[in-house]
């Protein structure tokens, strides 16, 4: 997984599009699929690619800027819509390693923390900042819960306590809830 | 923590009640709530990755009897593409369908699969089973989940993942949500439905204001709807970005349950009852949020842009006052600033998805278009939101209503919804569609998706344009 210990570095691609849906992010025609791997080519499909399959050279994805770039800054209220982790796994898999916004769906952000890819909101001036400078370098440490940009910001963000733990110390979430079994079957011995 | 502490005594809300029952372990700081889950509905897309981890680590489904599984999104729903019980279906979608079949016969999990009569959309499914009941969890790899909340549950859409913990252990890490009361006074006028209030309320929240938060409809609008439409509202929660939304149960919800398959019966049925009941917020129980909504003044409603909180009433126009996110979608969807949204020429009408697919929406629908004709040039495509569903309307002859008026009638399936199964609509069409969604390419790559109630809907495919049904239904009881 990507986020882990090490600390991102990288400069950013700024997709300044408000309230960006999963179905951007994945158009449900990608989705009869039954592995996670390879749906990078999918990402932003419809926004990336001519109907006849030719790359739009004024997306930013398709500039010789988001070449190497592991961040996304996408504008205001980042991933509505459905719940199909297609969405984190698309953004891995293309080479994401964060994604930042003013505020981020509910399901959207517990997928991404669960596959290591940091969904971070930030505050309006940060992500003003943001916007207006793409490209900029940014190093994101889950460590310290610390976003620095450019010379302009130095930031703390708030990532979910236990995601965040799992993340740095390599922590299965299933594997935990498999070590609360016994706590489970005496609830369901409780309730019958 | 705070909010827990302040819970031992003192009224609470719906949310917290139902929470409390399925706390396994609680809260803290350090770790989220393992919850516990009643009901897991399971169908072919979200699920072949999380049944991969656990045939991987060699794990069981942990209940397969709090599991029920079904095909909806990429299965063929046109009536061409069926023989008998037997589809046409491409590649990766057979693969998928089959797969959940495979998945299903080896963990032992029921599933109404393409053959079965009581098979369709899941959100439509588990009520008309009875499986969605007052006080449950509900979860599903499908944010439309939300629908159950209908029931006085706490129904929420999960990833993939999330899908694999819950067959593994039937429970989930969640943090509790804050708690939203949506306070519907008044009552809805004629013509004007549960699926418009839903788009009213999302008007006002936007598409991010619910986030973070269950809303609990609350109110006399709502004790006056009928399941069928506290589903509609329900289903449309996560459109404002909420977790959930939910509605106290009552002798509607009761009347609705009894005798279904899955529901209690006899004694237990009795003893359900008298649970279900105590299921509300308490007087005085403290919202995180409230906002105060008054169902009388509603008029249908229409979306015109690539969310569905961009929403005018019918007789409205679009919005003048611009913004980088409003010319992008007027861009998309070929409309202007300041238009009046009635009139707007349409080239598909789809009446079908788990917000407006059952027997009384299809009901409405057919009160137009009875004796009447869509329009030259124009496809109306009419979906039912599960095989049950078809065979009742079949019964009272809905669908000869349909294809007299030159309507196609479908199969059942998620279909033009979401556009997986080979429904779809060209690019550049515009499409009144009763669904949920009206995001760029939802229904196919460039279609332009305008959101309205089935009503609205079934005017739309007579006129050839977005048409407000109220006229229509005032001659049709001027005539009765």
């Amino acid at each position: 997984m990507s986020a882990g210990r090490e600390i991102i570095r990288s400069r950013t691609v700024v997709l300044p599009v408000e309230n960006i849906d999963t179905d951007q992010i994945i158009p449900a025609r990608f989705l009869t699929t039954t592995e996670r791997a390879g749906l990078g080519r999918c990402l932003f499909h419809d926004w990336r690619f001519h109907a006849d399959g030719r790359p739009r050279s004024d997306f930013i994805l398709n500039q010789p800027a988001a070449d190497g770039c592991d961040v996304l800054v996408a504008g205001r209220n980042f991933a509505c819509g459905s719940s199909r982790e297609h969405a984190p796994w698309a953004l891995l898999d293309y080479g994401f390693h964060a994604v930042i916004s003013t505020e981020i769906a509910d399901i959207f952000r517990s997928n991404a923390l669960r596959n290591g890819l940091l969904a971070l909101e930030v505050t309006d001036e940060v992500h003003d900042w943001l916007i207006a400078h793409p490209g900029a370098p940014v190093s994101i440490d889950l460590e310290s819960c610390r976003l620095r940009a450019g010379d302009a910001v130095d930031t703390t963000f708030e990532v979910e306590s236990f995601a965040r733990y799992c993340l740095l110390n390599g922590v299965d979430p299933l594997g935990y809830l498999l070590s609360r079994l016994p706590d489970i079957e005496c609830y369901e011995a409780g309730r019958a | 923590m705070m909010s827990e502490a302040r819970d031992i005594t003192g009224p609470r809300t719906l949310l917290e009640k139902i929470w409390r029952r399925h706390v396994v372990v609680p809260e803290t700081a350090d770790t989220p709530a393992v919850l516990y889950v009643d009901l897991h509905l399971v169908h072919e897309v979200t699920s072949p990755q999380a049944f991969s981890v656990l045939r991987r680590r060699g794990l069981p489904v942990r209940r397969p009897d709090r599991t029920l599984a079904t095909v909806d999104h990429s299965i063929p729903t046109s009536p061409a593409r069926w023989q008998g019980d037997r589809p046409t279906m491409d590649g990766e979608a057979r693969v998928q369908v089959e797969t959940l079949g495979e998945n299903c016969a080896h963990f032992d999990i029921p599933l109404l699969g393409i053959g079965s009569r009581r098979r369709g959309i899941v959100h439509v499914i588990g009520p008309e089973q009875g499986a969605s009941q007052p006080g449950m969890t509900i979860v599903c790899g499908d944010s439309h989940t939300t629908t159950h909340g209908a029931f006085g549950a706490l129904a929420f859409g999960i990833g993939t993942t999330e899908v694999g913990h819950v067959l593994a252990t039937q429970c989930l890490l969640q943090r509790r949500p804050r708690a939203l009361a949506v306070n519907v006074s008044g009552r809805l006028a004629a013509g004007v439905t549960a699926k418009d209030l839903a788009l009213a309320v999302i008007g006002r929240l936007g598409v991010g204001g619910g986030t973070g938060h269950v809303i609990e409809y609350r109110g006399a609008a709502i004790r006056a709807l009928s399941m069928d439409e506290r589903m509609t509202l329900c289903n449309m929660s996560i459109e404002a970005g909420a977790r959930a939304g939910m509605v106290a149960p009552d002798d509607t919800t009761f009347e609705y349950l009894e005798g279904r398959p899955m529901s209690p019966k006899a004694a237990a049925w009795e003893r359900a009852v008298r649970d279900w009941r105590t299921l509300c917020s308490d007087p005085g129980a403290r919202f995180d949020r409230e906002i105060e909504i008054d169902a009388s003044t509603q008029e249908p409603q229409v979306t015109w842009g690539t969310d569905p909180g961009m929403v005018v009433a019918i007789g409205g126009r679009i919005p003048a006052d611009g913004g980088a996110r409003q010319r992008e979608a007027l861009s998309y969807m070929d409309l202007d600033a300041g238009q009046a949204i009635g009139g707007q020429p349409v080239d598909m009408v789809f009446i079908g998805s788990c917000t407006n697919a059952r027997l009384s929406d299809l009901r409405q629908a057919a009160s137009v278009l009875r004796g009447r004709r869509v329009a030259p040039g124009i496809r109306a495509v009419i979906v039912p939101g599960s095989q049950q569903v078809k065979a009742q309307a079949e019964a009272e002859g809905l669908h000869r209503v349909f294809l007299e008026a030159g309507a196609e009638w479908h199969e059942s399936g998620c279909s033009l919804c979401i556009a997986m199964n080979g429904d779809r609509a060209a690019p550049g069409q515009y499409v009144v569609s009763t669904s949920n969604r009206n995001f760029e390419g939802r229904q196919g790559p460039g279609a332009r998706t305008l959101l309205a109630s089935p009503l609205t809907a079934a005017a739309s495919a007579i006129a050839g344009a977005v048409a407000d049904p109220r006229p229509l239904l005032e001659r049709a009881r001027r005539i009765a």
